[in-house]
């Protein structure tokens, strides 16, 4: 290896990658680091450049400038040894419809160069993993949302590939079927595959990733473990719908013993964040009470993607122009 | 559930004839896909193979035959020659919006992420098209036979007429590949190929001489690939001898058609653009 990037034990590295559409800068500089056997979530609002990052690091785009190492290949000049070590699961089901489950993967397999009996014998044991043995002899046309995009993510496991990519694996899913995803992608991760995956929500890189990089503008803008991220966010976030909004600063007066931040006030709900949720609701009720504040509704709810933004941003999470 | 640990995929050879191997090997699994598709879409297997080219060629055989009057041949042996192209210059669209919906549906990013020969998808889309080509032209014979179509020239002609075909069928696959990787989008593709493909078929010696076209028209007419093509097989069927020139033209349209479209399509498809 020639890279300087090449760091034992580290599926993935990239450094200063960039990449521009027309007058669009998708990619401003991004580097990253990834240990072999664990999962980084990449979290970010459409146009982030999520794509454009898994686009290139899967060898489908030229950064460029920057430069990127994949299970220890460079992904311009050694993109094949690249290409015979990922397994990519794009942000749309990329199956042939006509095929059934069971066609589409043998396919898959065939042009991995398994073998015909190594493929079909692969083909069964995937779907057998995303519990689609039922469905398999369908054609994929038949199938719900959540269906295919398991076989989507079975297909790039054909390989048993060293770094798997998944963009925005339960974008559009109902959440049953983002409930069945997340178990077969909890499943590869107790099976120490490396796994790079985007998404839209902060609940999915808190429960799927080991740790988090949140993009904004083609940009890493932070980067640890969800808990570090969550604490710098200020953890869970209490609601509550005032009877009078009038009484909207006595009630942040009353809470500010709980509050890890500044309240904010949106569409008659008084958002607070928390140093921690236990005890909370309770603690709250009674300062509330004593305060003499009125209260209709009061809950507390995890931090979104937009609590994220908010704290490190100052700016709510602005969904741009989708970038490819 | 575990599943047991996956075979890792063969290593490709470095180079030579088992490389080229590999590749191939490629092109076939993609292949068979493209025809396993085809075959799993009655409505399309229907209409695009086995009507359209049944229907063109009875339709414009009795509804254009009593009105034009060819010196010297019926008209069924005049027009089979044009309908023959015609078929074929159509299905190039056909190659064109199969290569755009796999783009769209990202089938395309699938493929380029695996280790496979970057031009197997490419030469497996015009494998599968000129094979459906071939199907569709001896059905047309076939139908065509049986409505009075005779050929008059001898094996030799017959060998060449089917070599022609089978040559402007895979320029035809070639363009449609190109069409469908630079435009990327199936209505797109649809609308550049009504205006592109409708013209230069009917604007030609297809159905009927090009001597017989206003003078502007004759200037282009008379000057297209679907003209020239069409031209050196109808000299071929009718019996009469072709012209080296005639012939010559035609190979020239055809093989100038496939030095442009093979490397731009596989620019198109190596870079992703």
């Amino acid at each position: 290896m020639t890279s300087v990037l090449g760091t034992a034990g580290t599926a993935i590295v990239a450094r200063d990658l960039r990449r521009s559409f027309g007058s669009t800068q998708a990619l401003r500089g991004v580097s990253l680091a990834v240990p072999a056997g664990t999962v980084l979530g990449v979290l970010g609002p459409n146009g982030a450049g999520k794509t454009t990052l898994i686009r290139i690091l899967a060898t489908l785009l030229a950064p460029d400038g920057g430069q990127a190492l994949v299970a220890g290949h460079d992904v311009v000049r050694e993109s094949f040894a690249v290409r015979s070590r990922i397994g990519l699961t794009g942000q749309y089901a990329a199956l042939d419809e006509q095929l059934s489950g069971r066609e589409n993967l043998r396919l898959i397999g065939r042009l991995y160069h398994l073998g015909e009996r190594r493929a079909r014998a692969r083909a069964d044991e995937l779907l057998a993993l995303v519990d689609l043995e039922e469905a398999a002899g369908r054609s994929v046309g038949t199938y719900s949302g959540g269906m295919r995009r398991r076989v989507d993510i079975a297909a790039g496991l054909v390989a048993a590939p060293a770094v798997l990519f998944l963009d925005e694996p339960t974008t559009g899913l109902d959440p049953r079927s983002r409930i069945d995803v997340w178990n077969v992608i909890e499943g590869l991760v107790r099976d120490g595959t490396t796994l790079l995956l985007t998404t839209q929500h902060l609940e999915e890189a808190d429960r799927l990733a080991d740790s988090i990089a949140v993009m904004d503008s083609g940009r890493i803008i932070a980067e640890g473990t969800p808990e570090a991220l969550k604490r710098q966010v200020g953890g869970d976030v209490l609601e509550l719908r005032l009877r009078d909004r009038s009484s909207a600063a006595a009630a942040a007066a009353a809470l500010q013993p709980l509050a890890a931040g500044p309240p904010r006030e949106e569409d008659g709900i008084l958002a607070v964040p928390l140093h921690g949720a236990e005890g909370a609701v309770v603690e709250a009720v009674r300062r509330l009470d004593a305060a003499g504040v009125g209260v209709i509704d009061l809950g507390v709810r995890r931090p979104t993607l937009d609590d994220v933004f908010l704290t490190l941003t100052g700016q709510p999470a602005e969904a741009e122009e989708y970038v490819a | 559930m575990t599943a047991a640990p996956a075979p890792a995929p063969a290593v490709r050879p470095p180079g030579g004839l088992a490389r080229m191997a590999w590749g191939l090997y490629d092109a076939g699994a993609l292949t068979w896909r493209n025809l396993l598709r085809i075959l799993r879409n009655p409505a399309y297997l229907l209409t695009e193979v086995v009507v359209q080219p049944i229907l063109f060629t009875v339709l414009f055989a009795y509804v254009f035959g009593g009105a034009i009057h060819i010196p010297g041949a019926s008209y069924i042996d005049f027009l089979m020659p044009g309908i023959f192209v015609q078929t074929i210059t159509f299905g190039s669209m056909n190659t064109a919006v199969a290569l755009a919906e796999d783009l769209q549906k990202g089938l395309m990013d699938r493929f380029r992420s695996l280790p496979i020969a970057f031009w197997s998808v490419p030469v497996a889309r015009v494998l599968a098209d000129v094979l459906i080509d071939v199907v569709g032209l001896v059905l047309m014979v076939a139908v065509a036979y049986l409505i009075g179509f005779r050929f008059h020239g001898g094996a030799a002609a017959a060998v060449t007429v089917a070599l022609l075909l089978l040559l402007y069928g895979l320029a035809m696959a070639c363009l449609g590949t190109l069409i469908g990787m630079a435009l990327r989008t199936v209505t797109v593709v649809q609308v550049a190929g009504f205006l592109a493909i409708f013209p230069i078929t009917f604007a030609s010696s297809t159905f009927v001489p090009v001597s017989t076209m206003p003078w502007w028209l004759r200037a282009v007419a008379g000057h297209t690939p679907v003209t020239a093509v069409v031209d050196v097989m109808r000299h071929l069927t009718l019996g009469a001898a072709a012209t080296g020139a005639d012939l010559a033209a035609a190979l020239a349209w055809m093989l100038g058609i496939l030095v442009v479209t093979i490397p731009a399509a596989t620019y198109f498809f190596r870079t992703g653009r």
